[in-house]
């Protein structure tokens, strides 16, 4: 499972920032977990990582994906995301799965979501979290041919008075 | 690996009742009253459509256990909430209009969670829940939300004229170390910007509410609690008699306004 | 053992594409936040597969990591085949499971 994955790069990234980058405090996130062993997750990968593990090295194009989000976000711990791709879904022409990430979050891997013929339509409805002021990035990969990729700016602010 | 089965049958008992659900008509709902707003006005479009949806607002987790423990028999004596006041109580269809309200028995002033714990003593001998346990957000939201729709309407007349008086004051009153009122904010400074977040009127109508914030519902006196600790004030407790007459103060100060509960506010 | 809420239409066409709405309660922990009492971090626990499985086949997966909201919200599309049983099962990081099934009334 990914897990184990997400461990192991987390000990060289700690090695790394230990080496002289220094400890970088996110906002309201605390500070580095101590063991490795523990269920915890790397401070930040790059996106580029997140989705050349999802999708390997294969180029993506624009385009088939639109992708609902607000322009600023209420609350950045509740983001309402949809997307849909403009795909006939039929066994021979369909949406095979969706990748969702989020540029800027810790994990930018947010979610993934497959899909079948029998879905009918390549269109969800969810929630998301998202840290701070990033691009969340879907991209579409089909039964054949290149997968396809949009990008979407959210806004998200922090501080007030929320009590 | 553990792995918890629900019978297919109660499953399909609850999807049989879902499915049946239409989305709360907000048409139906008033966010204005005269010169008040509802704070669902000051909510972006993404946060109101959370709210309007009856099967997606988080909240309705809380009144699914809500409604089940209105029906759950409890106590010593053996009853549930339905045996006396009936599953589809006449009585519920306006409870969020009128609460906090004068208990002649007591000679008090209670809010709905007192009435509640009271009624488990008294007529259920069952103990009484934790003012912000999930048993009193899930019963004090299913109770609430059997109101919705309904305009705000406490009483402020007779008996409770002095407690209106103090929860007037509270409001009014300047406290901690910012040396802040409640009216400092939302009488003054509704529609405005504190820092990233937008102000409300503070309003009480959709109470209790699910805070993004909280990443669950609570309760109008938790949010006193935070207000007051934002202003560097000591917060009074739960079900103290400051916040159950300033409770009473607040919800005329909506009067008018729909009953939302459960609202979704950040 | 979570509570979760599912929509579907209460009957539908033969062929139709419908919605299906779901909603589970769970706080999703990030594995990210500290213990203010402790200054440990708290491990992450969320809800990590979910699976609607319809006329005897997986017809809508998805993995869900850290940054899926809490009390996770999903609604999709699924085409009616036949009438039956429509299984979901949602899964945690400790194996965790939680099912619930309804009825799709299919008709013509």
């Amino acid at each position: 499972m990914s897990e184990k994955f997400m461990t192991q790069k987390y000990r060289r990234r700690d090695v790394l920032a230990m080496a002289g980058t220094g400890v970088v405090a996110v906002a309201g996130i605390g500070l580095f977990p101590g063991s490795a062993q523990a269920k915890h997750f790397p401070r930040h990968i790059p996106v580029a990582q997140a989705i050349k593990e999802k999708i390997g090295d294969k180029p993506t194009k624009s385009g088939r994906i639109t992708i609902e989000l607000p322009q600023i976000a209420e609350n950045g711990n509740t983001v309402p995301m949809g997307f849909e791709v403009d795909s006939p879904m039929t066994e021979s022409d369909y949406v095979k799965a969706v990748h969702i990430f989020a540029d800027q979050n810790p994990n930018p891997d947010v979610a993934t979501y497959r899909f079948t013929p029998q879905s009918g339509k390549a269109k969800i409805s969810t929630r998301m979290r998202l840290l701070k002021t990033q691009n969340v990035i879907a991209i579409a990969e089909m039964s054949y041919g290149t997968p396809y990729m949009a990008k979407t700016p959210v806004k998200v602010t922090h501080g007030g008075c929320g009590g | 690996m553990r792995i918890k089965t629900q019978g297919i049958l109660f499953a399909a008992a609850v999807a049989v009742g879902l499915s049946g659900f239409a989305g709360f008509a907000s048409a139906q709902m008033k966010y204005k009253a005269g010169d008040r707003r509802s704070g669902y006005t000051y909510a972006t479009k993404e946060t109101q459509a959370i709210q309007d949806d009856d099967l997606g607002n988080p909240a309705f987790l809380w009144l699914d256990e809500g409604e089940v423990l209105w029906n759950k028999v409890d106590g010593k004596a053996g009853k549930s909430c339905a045996t006396c006041h009936g599953v589809e109580s006449a009585m519920l269809s306006d409870v969020a209009t009128r609460y906090p309200a004068y208990n002649p028995d007591l000679g008090k002033l209670q809010s709905l969670e007192q009435r509640i714990n009271r009624e488990r003593k008294e007529m259920m001998g069952a103990k009484p829940y934790k003012w912000e346990s999930k048993q009193m957000l899930s019963l004090t939201i299913y109770m609430k939300n059997q109101s919705r729709g309904k305009p705000m309407n406490v009483s402020i007349d007779g008996p409770v004229v002095p407690f209106f008086a103090a929860g007037k004051a509270f409001y009014e009153k300047k406290r901690g170390q910012l040396d802040m009122s409640c009216a400092n904010c939302h009488n003054d400074n509704a529609g405005n910007m504190i820092r990233a977040n937008l102000l409300t009127e503070g309003q009480s109508n959709g109470f209790p509410t699910y805070r993004l914030k909280w990443q669950k519902p609570g309760s109008i006196h938790r949010r006193f609690r935070g207000c007051n600790k934002q202003v560097r004030a000591k917060p009074y407790a739960y079900g103290s008699d400051e916040y159950v007459n300033l409770e009473l103060y607040v919800a005329w100060k909506g009067r008018g306004l729909s009953v939302e509960t459960p609202a979704i506010r950040n | 053992m979570a509570k979760a809420r599912i929509k579907v239409p209460k009957s539908v066409k033969k062929g139709e594409v419908f919605q299906v709405k779901t909603l589970i309660s769970h706080k999703m922990e990030t594995g990210l936040r500290k213990n203010k009492k402790t200054g440990k971090m708290i491990p992450r626990m969320i809800i990590n597969k979910f699976v609607c499985n319809y006329g005897g086949k997986d017809v809508f997966v998805s993995d869900w990591q850290a940054g899926i909201a809490a009390n996770p919200y999903m609604a999709f599309f699924v085409k009616a085949g036949d009438s039956g049983p429509m299984n979901f099962t949602w899964t945690d990081d400790d194996g965790n499971i939680t099912k619930k099934t309804v009825n799709i009334k299919v008709s013509g």
